[in-house]
């Protein structure tokens, strides 16, 4: 493809029309994309049309452009958020300095490691998904799943622009075992063990773009904050896409929960799983299974790397202009630890406690998600909360995965948890049960028992709009 | 000051005790499996995540490489690797290493690198063949303990890499032999390893062997096959004829600790702090030494020169790392001169494997004097039996005093073993060390040590015995000061005096200078040239002190350098 045709092609801010290195770089890798795509990229879909939103260019126009398109002609970009006028570094070690336009030498393989990281996730998520068409509840929700797969392909062009502008001939060979790697593949696994399990239920997406997206979002939320200043505007354009992700899996649940309202309503003596629904409890253990495990991604409680990475200046905390003391050089944070068989305040030093104070932030944000499920229970009259269980319950990564602990983080021995276990995660049989939900339904305007449709349409269109055209 | 630097360790385990490694044996191949209890480091502070390790790791993967050699000689392949995810080894303890104090730090490294070559010695001269399969992070120490393997097989999964971050992660070297390995034994091009020790997360899969950093590499469905092939092909390789089950098993040498004093069968030490030195004396053998190969092997770990040397060697390490104090030793000996050498013949003429075995032990103990850290002066008195084996203390010593007693002065003999069966680091023996600058007086005196085995079997013929008087002896190259009874008091407690008055950082250095004399090999380069480059970067600012690398590696701060350089 010539540099011409790549131009035309890629909708992109980054002036990729001069950029001989980048279009050196993108020649060689877009067929790797596009054969990885092919091979790996949801199913089922190649030849259909999908009422898509492509983001053509940052401003209010461009990000959302809705049209039918082939997903294998979807016009991937290269969009970074606008530059903001003489911005400086504002955290770290590097406090008050200008942001760095290239990458400072020092901190290359830092950089590197973390744009790696975050990029592998993208693709192993489509990876993750690419079966679910096969049993969509309705076409507006397959919809919904091809938008957020064709997003996520575009989230690692994000990173890969990064990797081919700013790291040479290291960038280009990551970017290449970018599409190298696979979900679930044990020779070449995805590097995050959490993104190596494939999602095979609804249930399951509508959970992961609930919680496991929102930890991307508070990923992103923290890049944004870096100095490095091309990593900071790639990341701000990317969190509008973000937010259509966790709006699916938000209102995924809700709906889900709405319908099981609706079947406890009409058949108050029931249990709703004898009239296709998904009982509340089931879906309480999917939440506490899915929160549990996405917290785990914020990284051990006390990191020296998360310490490293902020005072480098790279990444920083949630909405650091809040903040006071950009430094974090000075004062502690308490990480409440098991010694003994009791929680004992420990004082660790703020700059070591980053990923914890990441992760506080996401806990609130889930929070007010949870808030919204609650609501609807209590419009539709059923005595139910759903709960977060306590960020202590089933982790596998930090300072609690050495011990088990309650959905209300109390300590319990190994016994107690394998005898309990099953009431507080998904076990054999509600999985059983939830696969024999998967059955497609794909006629316009209909939907599977165990979920509501949605309030409203896409872009102002109805539920039964034909967005794929099978 | 940490309390490892002050409370005595033992240096003795087994693997029914072994608490970080598992070793499995199949055949002629032994898997030796590093599963480091995280909760159980050898001092309190640090814990030992991810398969890094302390001294008492690397104490009971010494213990291990020994006994293999000696418990197990029909094991032709050792497979070491790992028991954790994703993870091979991550090297030293960080945390560890930045509490300890500079002496602990010293003489771990030194330890480490020892564990290290020995690994080598059972490799080039026992028969094992070491393969080391790096199923996840081969990190700093990992690798370099992967280095020391005879071939690197590293798992391909897109993130596994070897690396080497000393230097951009902490400010210190790979101190366990890792720079010299790589150029020096896997021949490594020099720019290449520029690159790949600065690189913190190393380098992986096709790169990592194109560059010669590892020797195999598989995915994870293929990699036990990979494992598997090398085993083969190494076991195809024409053995060392009998190195048959069984071997000789190696009990614990329990040693009587008091507060001043260690006694073991044939070795004691005498600790006398106030005047910073030790005394060391090592018995020669009854002459109820066993004469045929048969019987050398029916002593098994109760042959003379196999307790003895064990028994210097755990000495050795006491004093090294519970006696920083002490910066003067006394070397000793008791016993029949002529029992030493009839003795050494004995084993020499045995020629079976533990015969060579116990030889290649007792080399590597010597080696390990030659690199003490501390000052030693053979003392040469009536009733002593430096012999043999046993005139390699004095060969190996700062200094040694004879005390020319006309009437009872102490004989001084060589045996065949003196001529070259107990190399140094640099591949010279003590006898040409001597005589430098006279090589065909070393030549002599070597032949003559090698005929007196001859004619006679066992070396029994009077004849052919190389044997000097104190006087003699000093003219050999052996003693550095004769003195008759009158001077000889006065003369040893004058050195002793001056030379526990002197600086020990610069006695060190002197003595690691002036001991090895003659061409350097990767273990000298290893001892002097990394070891102490990183010892001297140890004491900097710029690792240890307040924004040092090392000190705030895991702390909230990044380092501040000092960036003068000379
Ligand atoms: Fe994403
Ligand atoms: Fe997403």
């Amino acid at each position: 493809m010539s540099s011409v045709d790549l131009n035309a092609r890629i909708p992109n801010n980054v002036d990729l029309k001069t950029d001989k290195k980048l279009q050196r770089a993108l020649e060689k890798w877009l067929p790797c994309y596009q054969s990885w795509w092919g091979e790996v990229g949801p199913e089922l879909a190649a030849d259909k049309e999908v009422y898509l939103r492509t983001a053509v260019a940052v401003d209010k126009d461009g990000w959302a452009h809705f049209d039918y398109v082939k997903m294998p002609e979807y016009r991937w970009g290269i969009l970074l958020a606008d530059a903001v006028p003489d911005r400086k570094i504002g955290f770290g070690d590097h406090y008050g300095e200008p942001a760095w336009q290239e990458i400072p030498g020092e901190y290359r393989n830092m950089l590197r490691r973390i744009i790696v990281t975050q990029a592998d996730t993208e693709p192993a998520s489509v990876e993750q998904q690419r079966l679910l068409a096969r049993t969509a509840p309705s076409l507006y929700d397959m919809r919904n799943l091809f938008q957020v797969n064709v997003e996520e392909g575009r989230h690692l062009w994000a990173m890969v622009y990064l990797l081919h502008g700013y790291f040479g001939r290291d960038g280009r060979e990551e970017a290449e075992e970018l599409l190298e790697r696979r979900s679930g593949n044990a020779d070449k696994p995805r590097i995050l063990g959490a993104f190596n399990a494939p999602i095979s239920d609804w249930v399951s997406f509508f959970m992961f773009t609930m919680f496991t997206d929102r930890d991307g979002k508070y990923q992103l939320l923290s890049l944004a904050e870096s100095g490095f200043d091309p990593l900071s505007r790639t990341c701000r354009f990317m969190l509008t896409e973000e937010a259509h992700h966790m709006f699916v899996g938000e209102t995924g649940v809700r709906r889900m929960v709405k319908r099981t309202c609706e079947v406890m309503k009409e058949f108050p003596d029931a249990d709703p799983r004898e009239h296709g629904a998904i009982d509340l409890a089931t879906l309480q253990k999917y939440v506490n299974f899915w929160y549990s495990i996405s917290l785990d991604l914020f990284g051990g409680e006390v990191s020296s790397n998360a310490a490293d990475y902020f005072a480098s200046g790279i990444k920083g905390r949630y909405r650091e202009e809040r903040q006071e003391d950009h430094l974090a050089l000075e004062g502690c944070y308490v990480v409440p630890q098991l010694r003994d068989g009791k929680m004992v305040d420990v004082e660790v030093p703020l700059r070591n406690a980053m990923n914890e104070i990441l992760r506080d932030s996401y806990v609130d944000d889930n929070q007010r998600g949870v808030d919204q499920w609650n609501k609807t229970l209590t419009q539709e009259g059923i005595d139910f909360k759903i709960e977060l269980p306590h960020r202590r319950f089933n982790r596998q990564i930090g300072i609690y995965s050495d011990a088990e602990f309650d959905p209300k983080g109390n300590p319990l021995d190994a016994a107690t948890w394998a005898s309990r276990k099953d009431e507080w995660l998904p076990n054999e049989k509600d999985r059983e049960y939830i696969d024999s939900l998967m059955k497609r339904v794909v006629e316009p305007g209909k939907i599977a028992s165990w979920i509501a449709p949605p309030i409203r349409g896409i872009n102002g269109n109805d539920f039964d709009f034909e967005y794929v055209r099978l | 000051m940490s309390p490892v630097g002050d409370r005595p360790i033992s240096f003795e385990t087994h693997p029914d005790r072994y608490r970080h490694w598992k070793l499995e044996l199949d055949d002629y191949v032994a898997r030796l499996t590093m599963d480091v209890r995280e909760n159980e480091p050898l001092d309190e502070g640090y814990e030992l995540k991810l398969n890094s390790y302390d001294l008492g790791v690397d104490i009971e993967l010494a213990d291990a490489v020994r006994r293999l050699r000696f418990e197990h000689p029909e094991i032709r392949v050792i497979v070491i690797s790992s028991a954790k995810d994703r993870v091979f080894c991550a090297g030293a303890n960080i945390k560890m290493l930045g509490s300890s104090t500079h002496g602990f730090k010293v003489n771990f490294c030194k330890f480490t690198n020892e564990t290290r070559l020995a690994i080598e010695d059972a490799s080039r001269s026992s028969g094992q063949h070491w393969i080391c399969a790096a199923t996840g992070t081969t990190a700093g120490g990992g690798y370099e303990l992967a280095l020391a393997c005879d071939e690197i097989l590293l798992i391909d999964d897109g993130s596994s890499a070897v690396s080497l971050p000393e230097v951009p992660l902490l400010g210190v070297l790979p101190g366990t032999g890792g720079l010299t390995r790589l150029v020096d034994k896997r021949l490594v091009r020099r720019d290449r390893a520029d690159v790949f020790c600065t690189v913190a997360e190393g380098i992986k899969g096709k790169r990592a062997l194109q560059w010669g950093l590892v020797d195999g590499i598989a995915t994870k469905s293929k990699f036990e096959g990979l494992v598997k092939d090398r085993c083969d092909a190494a076991l195809a390789q024409p053995a060392i004829e009998g190195r048959v089950d069984p071997g000789v098993a190696l009990p614990a040498l329990e040693p009587t600790v008091e507060d001043d004093s260690i006694a073991y069968r044939h070795v004691t030490v005498a600790i006398d702090r106030a005047g910073r030195k030790a005394t060391l004396t090592i018995a020669g053998p009854d002459d109820d030494y066993p004469k045929t190969a048969d019987e050398i092997l029916e002593a098994g770990s109760d042959l003379w020169h196999l307790r003895a040397v064990r028994e210097l060697d755990d000495a050795l390490l006491r004093l090294r790392f519970s006696e920083p104090e002490v910066g003067l030793v006394l070397v000793k000996t008791t016993g029949d001169p002529g029992a030493v050498v009839r003795a050494d013949h004995a084993l020499h003429a045995a020629n079976s494997w533990f015969s060579r075995e116990v030889l290649l032990l007792v080399a590597e103990v010597l080696r390990r004097y030659d690199c003490t850290a501390k000052s030693f002066f053979a003392l040469i008195e009536p009733g002593s039996a430096f012999a043999g084996t046993l005139v390699e203390l004095a060969l190996g010593a700062d200094r040694a005093y004879a005390l020319d007693d006309p009437d009872d002065a102490p004989s001084i003999r060589l045996s065949s073993l003196n001529a070259g069966a107990l190399p140094m680091t640099h591949g010279l023996n003590r006898i040409q060390v001597r005589h430098l600058k006279h090589p065909e007086k070393a030549a002599e005196l070597a032949a003559a040590a090698a005929m007196s085995r001859l004619p006679g079997d066992m070396g029994t013929s009077a004849a052919a015995e190389v044997q000097f008087d104190p006087e003699s002896a000093e003219e050999a190259g052996i003693v550095t000061i004769a003195a008759d009874e009158i001077d000889y008091e006065d003369e040893v407690r004058l050195a002793i005096e001056e030379r526990v008055s002197l600086s020990p950082d610069a006695l060190t250095g002197m003595e690691a200078n002036l001991r090895f004399p003659g061409a350097e090999t990767m273990e000298t380069k290893i001892f002097g040239r990394l070891s102490a480059w990183q010892n001297w970067i140890f004491q900097r600012p710029n690792a240890v002190g307040e924004r040092g690398a090392l000190t705030v590696y895991g702390e909230p701060q990044r380092p501040s350098f000092q960036w003068s350089r000379t």
